[in-house]
């Protein structure tokens, strides 16, 4: 099932080899070839989107939850505004923390693209020349980028930060806070009601929790800009890709 | 050498409670304590053949409020708990000598009953310029503390001042007030936390030691479960309109008049765990919420560091600027945004000038 079979020797991060499609393309110029590889298989894409929409539940209700709006009237038992903003919180954190259960299963056995989430070539010193390669890029230092069948090395790393670790905090402070409406005894509770003494208390907690989701707000901001500016400048397809799963390049010249 | 200590009964009986309020007394404490009826002639039982057990009372860094809730405690009366429960033994405020006496009787104690006395601190001790910033008896305090704690069978850790610190141990905490258990650390603590604890918990907790003659189960951070672990949020009775979305925008307003939830002004009750909004105060007659004033969580480690009284969201120090988390997170996503639009304006600009000479460029470079 693997498309990506006619290239097991290239390496995610690493830029790659011409592709050995027929020279004959490169003469034209105006008719460039156009090559493609299947990079992220479907359950890495509805994971994807997915979580983005968790994410976006899960700010905008997060935000609602720690400045609520502006009181209703009437009689409390005609309401229940702020029970389902804290249900969709709660639904969506679910949803987010299985998907993300389900995206680690997957790193085992999907894809080498899959795994690039979660490992990071640290020891290679080739890679974090190519991480300074990107920056210097974005620096608008370099005047062309690089080909890269996945995340290049800079955006691995970024992914790395903000989305493996950054939802993983979310996810076990999540877990934390709300052991505490399930009240003690309740599996959330065994499993993460730990970490509130660990940070020092539920308010704290509470605050931490609070600055994740601006880490991830930030993340979804540069994430978007950076996926559309990729789209355009750079010599691979980036935003259609995580919806076909294949990766088309917009030239057929080596690295 | 222990010398033949009276029971509980026999003291009772001896000061003209008759059996019949014995029992009603013995009920209402296993009701206080969430026991079922089948645990009233247990209690009675302990009652009547253990000895009083004796109780060494010491105050630190305090403002006794943590007594003055004691001596309210209604159910069971605080009459009966020092008379007849305890042989309260030292307890410097409540005690009728004073001076060498006092401390007499402290020394008389802990030799008496060596390993077998329970030893109640109030408050903490200063560890700044070697304690004296608090002296009992001519002598640093956390020198009384060590010299008690050394023979106690348990230590009762009483207040929030006793457990985490409370406001002498706030920021900046100029004398190293430190709470009981980092300075005892070999003998089993039970935390009482409060500011100051609720009397019918004290004098629970206290009943529940000499009738089980053990510690009550305790939480995560060393509080007895049985009233320390809900969040005041989730029995408060104000809780319909919080879920309602009913808040108090601001004080005096038609939502503070009509008792809505006071969340938005800051009530520490879904973070703060103590049985106010079960128990109550003064016999049950209100709690803060009730009374329409937020919780303060003073039952929680470090309440005074966070974050004001009267606003929702914790307040983060950093590079000696105050901030919430969502001025600070504003800020840097503002920070970021505006970052992202130069960048793209510059990329935009680039691409412009580039744009001729990259197609033929690149293939050069090949």
């Amino acid at each position: 099932m693997n498309v990506h079979a006619k290239q097991p020797a290239l390496h995610d991060a690493a830029p790659i080899a011409p592709l050995g499609t027929a020279d004959g393309g490169r003469g034209g110029g105006i008719g460039r070839k156009v090559t493609s590889i299947y990079v992220y298989q479907a359950p890495v894409r509805i994971w994807h989107w997915v979580n983005a929409l968790a994410i976006l539940v899960l700010a905008v209700t997060g935000y609602l939850i720690g400045s609520p709006p502006t009181s209703i009237g009437g009689e409390a038992s005609d309401h229940y505004l702020f029970g389902y903003i804290r249900f969709a919180h709660f639904a969506a954190g679910y949803v987010l923390a299985v998907g993300f259960a389900g995206r680690i299963y997957w790193a085992f056995v999907g894809n080498h693209h899959a795994r690039q989430l979660f490992t990071l070539p640290v020891w290679s010193k080739r890679w974090w020349g190519e991480v300074a390669f990107e920056l210097r890029w974005y620096l608008f230092l370099e005047r062309q980028p690089k080909k890269y069948e996945g995340h290049n090395p800079l955006a691995q790393l970024a992914m790395f930060c903000f989305v493996t670790l950054g939802l993983s905090f979310m996810i076990v402070t999540g877990f934390a806070l709300y052991a505490e409406g399930q009240q003690a005894g309740g599996w959330a509770d065994v499993a993460f009601g730990w970490v509130i003494p660990l940070v020092g208390g539920s308010m704290t907690l509470h605050t931490l929790h609070h600055l994740g989701m601006w880490w991830i707000v930030i993340f979804m901001i540069i994430h978007i800009y950076v996926a559309i500016r990729e789209d355009i400048m750079s010599r691979q397809s980036i935003v259609s890709t995580m919806i076909s799963g294949h990766r088309t390049f917009k030239d057929d010249d080596p690295d | 050498m222990n010398t033949a200590t009276e029971t509980f009964y026999e003291v009772m009986r001896r000061q003209g409670i008759t059996r019949r309020s014995f029992i009603k007394y013995c009920s209402l404490t296993a009701a206080a304590l969430g026991l079922g009826p089948s645990f009233v002639p247990k209690i009675a039982h302990a009652m009547e053949t253990k000895p009083r057990t004796p109780v060494i009372w010491v105050h630190g860094l305090e403002c006794t409020c943590c007594s003055e809730s004691f001596i309210r405690s209604a159910h069971p009366l605080v009459k009966d708990v020092v008379l007849s429960m305890i042989s309260l033994d030292y307890d410097d405020t409540l005690m009728a000598s004073a001076g060498h006496q006092a401390e007499a009787a402290l020394e008389d104690t802990i030799e008496r009953y060596r390993g077998n006395y329970i030893l109640a601190v109030e408050g903490n001790p200063p560890l700044n310029e070697d304690g004296m910033y608090c002296i009992v008896g001519g002598k640093p305090f956390v020198e009384q503390l060590r010299h008690a704690a050394k023979d106690a069978k348990a230590i009762i850790s009483w207040g929030a001042c006793a457990s985490f610190g409370c406001v002498q141990a706030a920021k900046p905490n100029p004398t190293r007030a430190t709470p009981v258990h980092k300075v005892i650390t070999d003998k089993p603590i039970i935390k009482v936390p409060g500011c100051p604890p609720i009397a019918e918990v004290m004098t629970g907790v206290i009943t529940y030691m000499l009738t089980f003659d053990r510690l009550p189960e305790l939480d995560r951070t060393g509080r007895p479960k049985m009233f320390y672990s809900q969040r005041i949020h989730d029995k408060c009775y104000r809780r319909p309109h919080f879920d309602a979305g009913q808040f108090v925008e601001a004080w005096d307003d038609e939502g503070a008049r009509r008792g809505y939830c006071l969340y938005k002004v800051g009530c520490k009750g879904p973070t703060t765990y103590n049985a106010c909004s079960t128990v109550r105060w003064n016999e049950g007659v209100s709690f803060p919420i009730q009374s329409g004033h937020g919780c303060i969580g003073c039952s929680e480690d470090g309440f005074w560091d966070k974050g004001g009284f009267y606003d929702r969201l914790e307040n983060i120090q950093a590079f000696g600027i105050e901030g919430n988390a969502d001025q600070i997170g504003g800020y840097a996503a503002a920070g970021v945004t505006g970052a992202v639009a130069l960048h793209a304006a510059v990329s935009a600009l680039k691409r412009a000038q580039h744009k001729p000479e990259t197609d033929t460029s690149g293939k050069e470079d090949a």
